[in-house]
């Protein structure tokens, strides 16, 4: 085992171990309080019937799905920054949240009527149209940034600017919804853990595993596309069929954890830089250090929203919002 | 001798050059003028219920108070269309500055995050005194806007390599997301989540009397600011060094120009909300009609802006009638496409 290699075990034990013991403190925070002791022995079968509901029916589904999405999200802004050669990609500041989020305001507005009666079949075909609603925004901006080429600088300004096309798209959806609707969709459009149930934790997780896992076995590619176009030519690789799947795949993810967790922008750009920080450029190493990383920070924040002026809540989006900002305007300040 | 000659006659073409600019720029002006006169008078007939310009016209030189329609003209259409106008102008004077002090294609109040910084305040404002009048919503936006022209400035400016169009688009996302973020916060918490959104899709179906008179004081100083320093933007849009060449006090310059941003961008924001694009769009265009030089941009682009916001305005109107559509989203179709085009030009040479 080489230095790289037992590096690489410490930090995701040291990660894992941070991820478990926050869960388990999670586990315990709420508007019901159980204590630490209380939970574990739930969690082995022996709780009051109230805890078991509690623990097993409204926290742990929610905090499962926390884990996915900020797994999924980190993987997928990984991704969109090791293709767009661009530090500053996020799948949040390049419309493909806002596009996901888009689609399922529509669906919600045509085929719902409104968003408290969603249940059933619906919560199965909102991830679908969570999907379409990335795609249609993924390839709007491939194709608007596309001139013999895809520049990094453009793909950034263009997807910005789609980013404002469909939120203003979504505005108008937005107004003519009644006010509680609206508030409802504004929560979910900031980012928020809303189907807490295992129901959705089952649609979602195989998918998000299956991706990420398929992530870390184009690794190789996205180190030589790192090199940029030429050399990447140069050494082989097809680079524009590779680059497409690659965003495909970043798009996927970033829309399946649309569907789950609202539009949460910039965790997709935190969590791998933190990773490259402790990893370096490789992407074997990089994209599981991200998901762990991703995880953390999504499973934190939604403790703190859950919390912080319990018995309301923050969307855990905006938590993710304010912390990560000052970070993403330190790195602009510092890259040329 | 001939040498002289061919001086004289270069600056005899300079010198016609320059007059058939300032005709060209005179008549685009005055068509705008007309343009923009028509747009107001359409603009105040034309609604759910279509009142000929026959008692448009009475209505403001033979007033009936009798007659209903007298009165929603004088009350609610008038004050509309004029605030209309005035926000328009006023963004797209903003945005024209912007461009010329950062020489960036990009710059314009919406994208850089002054609109979300307004709103941040003024849901401050509206949480925490809500007594507020309309004097205290105009004056938090303004300090909401001047907040955040200034972190964004402040990132653009102090980061390696300088201000360039992607740093500064992107610091406006980052501020911008961070202040609504935010605001959503606060207004989910203290349940002000609707009123506000009316706000953030940006319109003019509130604009009153009073609004329209806090425009006029503030946004003709600002108007007045920027007219004195269109010769100064002009040289800086040329570029530091030269500004710096020719004597300029670049710093000085850059300040008040941000003065005058805040004071426009400020006063348009508290009276119509999010209107996105004006500010992009119409100093691009208006370059294209008159050329580079700030003096003859500055006017142009606010009598050209005024006009695209009161036909944006008329379109939100008649679109989905009797309903209202968000001017903002009908800013956004002619903005969006043209930011596109921006940012697709933005790329070249870079590879």
């Amino acid at each position: 085992m080489n230095k790289k290699q037992r590096r690489f075990g410490w930090i995701v034990s040291i990660l894992g171990a941070s991820i478990f013991v926050l869960f388990l403190f999670s586990l315990n925070m709420g508007v019901v309080n159980i204590a630490p002791m209380e939970v574990i022995r739930t969690l082995l079968g022996s709780g009051s019937s109230t805890e078991e509901m509690v623990l097993f029916n409204i926290r742990l589904p929610r905090m499962v799905l926390a884990l996915l999405i900020g797994a999924g999200l980190g993987v997928s802004g990984a991704i969109l920054q090791g293709v767009s050669r661009n530090d500053l990609a996020d799948p949040g500041i390049l419309g493909i949240n806002t596009g996901a989020g888009f689609a399922i305001i529509v669906y919600i507005f045509f085929f719902q009527g409104s968003m408290s009666k969603l249940s059933g079949l619906g919560i199965y075909a909102m991830p679908l149209f969570a999907l379409a609603g990335a795609f249609l925004a993924a390839f709007l901006i491939y194709l608007l940034a596309w001139k013999k080429g895809i520049n990094p600088v453009r793909l950034i300004l263009v997807g910005i600017g789609v980013n404002s096309g469909f939120s203003a798209a979504l505005i108008i959806f937005q107004v003519k919804m009644n006010p509680q609707d609206f508030t409802q969709a504004m929560v979910w459009l900031a980012g928020d853990i809303w189907g807490g149930n295992w129901d959705f934790v089952a649609a979602l997780a195989p998918w998000i595993i299956l991706l990420t896992v398929y992530a870390m076995y184009k690794a190789s590619v996205l180190n030589i596309l790192n090199l940029g176009d030429q050399i990447s030519t140069g050494l082989g690789a097809a680079v524009e069929r590779e680059r497409r799947v690659l965003l495909a795949l970043a798009v996927a993810l970033a829309g399946l954890c649309v569907a789950a967790g609202g539009g949460i922008a910039f965790l997709g750009l935190v969590a791998p830089h933190l990773a490259r920080r402790l990893m370096g450029p490789k992407h074997e190493t990089l994209i599981p250090v991200t998901a762990l990383i991703g995880a953390l920070i999504l499973l934190a924040a939604d403790t703190v929203g859950k919390n912080l002026i319990a018995p309301a809540e923050i969307p855990v989006g905006i938590v993710v919002t304010i912390v990560s900002t000052p970070y993403f305007i330190y790195l602009l300040m510092k890259t040329h | 001798m001939s040498e002289e000659v061919e001086r004289n006659k270069n600056n005899k073409k300079d010198i016609e050059g320059l007059t058939s600019k300032f005709f060209q720029a005179g008549l685009v002006f005055s068509l705008a003028i007309a343009g923009l006169f028509l747009a107001l008078g359409l603009s105040v007939s034309l609604g759910v219920t279509d009142i000929q310009l026959k008692t448009v016209w009475d209505s403001i030189f033979a007033f009936d108070s009798g007659v209903t329609n007298h009165q929603v003209i004088r009350e609610l259409r008038l004050p509309r269309a004029f605030g209309a106008a005035l926000v328009g102008s006023f963004l797209a004077v903003s945005g024209a500055v912007m461009q010329g002090l950062t020489r960036n294609p990009l710059a314009s109040p919406s994208i850089m995050g002054v609109t979300h910084g307004a709103a941040f305040a003024l849901i401050i404002g509206l949480v925490f005194f809500p007594s507020m009048t309309n004097l205290g919503m105009t004056i938090s936006a303004f300090i909401g806007a001047g907040l955040a022209v200034l972190i964004v400035f402040g990132v653009g400016s102090f980061s390696k390599g300088g201000l360039t169009p992607v740093k500064l688009a992107l610091a406006g996302v980052a501020v911008g997301g961070m202040l609504s973020s935010l605001s959503s916060a606060i207004s989910l918490h203290f349940q002000v989540a609707k009123q506000m959104s009316f706000w953030y899709a940006g319109g003019l179906t509130a604009t009153d009397w009073l609004s329209v008179k806090i425009l006029l004081v503030v946004g003709l100083a600002g108007l007045t600011l920027a007219l004195f320093l269109s010769r100064a933007v002009t040289i800086l849009s040329l570029g530091e060094d030269v500004s710096k060449g020719l004597g300029q006090n670049t710093f000085v310059v850059k300040s008040l120009g941000i003065v005058v941003v805040f004071l426009l961008t400020g006063a348009a924001v508290s009276v119509a909300g999010t209107v996105g694009f004006v500010g992009l769009v119409i100093p691009h265009m208006t370059r294209a009609l008159v050329g580079t030089d700030y003096r003859l941009i500055i006017p142009v682009s606010a009598v050209l802006g005024g006009l695209l916001l009161v036909l944006s305005d008329i379109g939100a109107r008649l679109v989905n009638a009797p309903f209202e559509t968000p001017v903002g989203a009908i800013t956004a179709c002619i903005g969006v496409p043209f930011f596109l085009y921006l940012a697709r030009g933005e790329g070249r040479g870079m590879e």
